[in-house]
């Protein structure tokens, strides 16, 4: 299932860790940078390529937030809601965003071409409000640049 | 040099050392034509216990939120020992209002790997975990191309600048859980577990990293090792307050006009970081609330800031403390019940539900105060509410518990009126009554 080049990857992190164990982290992210998710079949995969029990597997997945057992929207938009976000307009922002896409916060849209969630505080309250679209931040949020910004990825 | 940060004039006295203005230090080459990795071969030239008693000697204290002191933590390491032992740099960055450890991975990457394999030398580590969020997808890229050219210049890796000394530096990415930060979580998130803490003791020098002595420290910790090596620990524990000494990286975020991380000595008035470096508050507003360090931090009375600094012994004395110096400003039309509803909600979150206290207090917290953000809460409310707060506060495996405790007991101590203002409102007034 992964890629050549992923199965190098692999054995290269091996010399990292003194545990295979250790590698179901790196492992599950380059599952779900190829694939776009983690589905049941990539976690019986992962558990076979490591020796770890899939149930092990699934816990892990499920423990983390970023790992995402669902297909989802080709753009993940993750507006952050915390404190700082809030204090300058997070809340009209995912309004806004709401509106545009005509979905709700932990929705998909019917065309699989969005997703919106609510994050906690990602580490750019300096520059708040703003969101994430993959590894991508987008910050100083004004409802101007969240326009553009949704025009641009259509 | 003796900076008083008292001194309004030396506001801008202070030289950056750990994000200089310069531009261009994640280059190695330029980061190397400008004094880079000189304290690394000087720190080669010394015998391991001599870089942990200038560390100790320097007073630098952790800037991951507890404020430990950073070398009497590295002594607890054993010296002599047949397994392997371990650094984890803890980039988990997750606690609301911190944004500083971005910066260094940003502008000074090699800074914070120079100081990795000076910490690693001086403990006799030979492999350090940087453990990143895994929100953070950008700066890891930059960070692992920094490691990647410090490998290629035989910095990191073999036999390090022709000694006998190897370490080898790896970065692992988070997945998303802001408990992950918790030193010990971190280690099982690494082992690939869940990020579950671990009870304490034994403490991670004991037994960490699979089973073998570890050693954690914050990424704005270990990029201040490089500098006390280079400057020596008599300047490092001159700057800033004494007990609290060195350069510290403060954020300011919320109603400010000019939010950012300012870098400062530690010790500058909760005031003029707010009045003079990030601006003030927008239309000249008055202050109702403060957050010195995170969200964790005790909240402060913007009519009590007079006074109060950014160092462990001020913050304390104020009933609050550093955290990770994250001040987050709430003018004077905060609605301060939205505000600690929601930190509320992001405990109840990110509590990872392994102790009953915190799972089901965190729980409860949120619920209460969605009854007053409702306007549905009645007088006895606010007691309950501490009361909940009391009982998960001392009574957990991890400090998220009391994390999730501090802002919601300070809120009310401190904002009382808000909490019976709200009851008075509340659409369950006659009801009560
Ligand atoms: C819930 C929780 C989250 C934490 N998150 C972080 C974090 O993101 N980064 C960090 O450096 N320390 C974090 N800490 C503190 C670490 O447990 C640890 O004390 C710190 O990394 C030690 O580094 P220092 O001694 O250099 O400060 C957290 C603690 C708790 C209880
Ligand atoms: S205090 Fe909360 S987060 Fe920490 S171990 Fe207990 S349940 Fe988990
Ligand atoms: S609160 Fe939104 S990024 Fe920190």
């Amino acid at each position: 299932m992964l890629s050549e080049s992923n199965l190098n990857k692999v054995e290269q992190l091996r010399k990292r860790y003194p545990t295979s164990q250790a590698l179901v982290l790196p492992v599950l992210w380059m599952v779900q940078e190829q694939e776009g998710y983690i589905s049941e079949d990539s976690m019986k995969y992962v558990a076979a390529l490591l020796h770890i029990p899939f149930g092990h597997i699934l816990g892990v997945v499920s423990f983390y937030t970023m790992l995402q057992k669902n297909r989802i929207g080709k753009h993940h938009i993750e507006v952050c809601t915390n404190i700082s976000c809030m204090l300058r307009g997070s809340v009209k922002i995912l309004e806004h965003i709401e509106q545009r896409l005509g979905i709700t916060v932990g929705e998909t849209s019917p065309d699989k071409k969005w997703t919106l969630s609510e994050a906690e505080c990602m580490g750019s309250c300096g520059t708040a409000p703003m969101l994430a679209i993959g590894d991508e931040y987008y910050e100083n949020l004004t409802l101007e640049k969240i326009d553009k910004l949704i025009d641009n990825l259509k | 040099m003796n900076l008083r940060p008292s001194d309004t004039e030396q506001l801008n006295a202070w030289k950056r050392v750990i994000i200089p203005d310069d531009r261009d230090l994640y280059k190695i080459d330029h980061y190397l034509a400008h004094g880079g990795y000189k304290a690394l071969k000087k720190a080669l030239e010394m015998k391991p216990e001599e870089v942990i008693d200038e560390v100790k000697r320097s007073n630098l204290r952790g800037r991951g939120g507890a404020c430990f002191p950073t070398g009497l933590k590295w002594s607890f390491m054993p010296k002599n020992f047949d397994k392997p032992k371990y650094l984890c740099v803890n980039g988990d960055e997750s606690e609301p209002g911190t944004f500083k450890d971005r910066q260094i991975f940003e502008y000074n990457p090699h800074l914070l790997i120079e100081g990795t394999l000076i910490a690693c030398y001086a403990m006799g580590i030979t492999t350090a975990y940087i453990y990143i969020r895994g929100e953070y997808g950008k700066w890891i890229k930059m960070l692992q191309k920094a490691i990647d050219d410090a490998y290629a210049n035989g910095l990191v890796g073999e036999k390090i600048l022709g000694t006998e000394f190897s370490t080898q530096v790896y970065i692992h990415r988070g997945a998303g859980a802001y408990i992950c930060g918790e030193e010990s979580s971190l280690m099982n998130s690494i082992e690939g577990e869940r990020g579950y803490p671990r009870v304490k003791p034994p403490f991670p020098a004991q037994v960490g990293l699979w089973g073998c002595p570890t050693t954690i420290n914050n990424v704005e910790t270990i990029s201040n090792i490089p500098v006390i090596i280079s400057y020596g620990w008599e300047w490092y524990s001159k700057i800033g307050t004494a007990k609290h000494p060195g350069p510290i990286l403060v954020g300011v975020s919320g109603h400010v006009n000019n939010p950012g991380v300012f870098e400062m000595p530690t010790g500058e008035p909760l005031l003029e970081i707010i009045y003079k470096r990030a601006g003030g508050v927008p239309g000249d507003k008055g202050i109702k609330a403060v957050i010195p360090g995170g969200s964790s931090t005790m909240i402060l009375r913007g009519d009590q800031l007079e006074g109060i600094r950014m160092d462990a012994e001020s913050l304390k004395t104020a009933g609050s403390s550093v955290g990770t110096a994250g001040i987050i400003v709430m003018d004077e039309d905060t609605d301060l019940i939205q505000v600690i509803t929601r930190i509320a909600e992001f405990y109840y979150r990110e509590s990872c539900g392994q102790c009953t206290p915190c799972r089901e207090g965190t729980d409860w917290m949120f619920k209460i105060l969605k009854r007053f953000q409702r306007y549905e809460a009645k007088k006895e409310d606010i007691d309950l509410l501490l009361d909940v707060a009391n009982n998960i506060e001392g009574n957990t495996i991890c400090a998220l518990g009391d994390a999730a405790a501090w802002p919601v007991q300070s809120m009310i101590r401190n904002f009382r009126d808000e909490f019976e203002q709200r009851v008075q409102t509340s659409r369950f007034q006659e009801i009560v009554l």
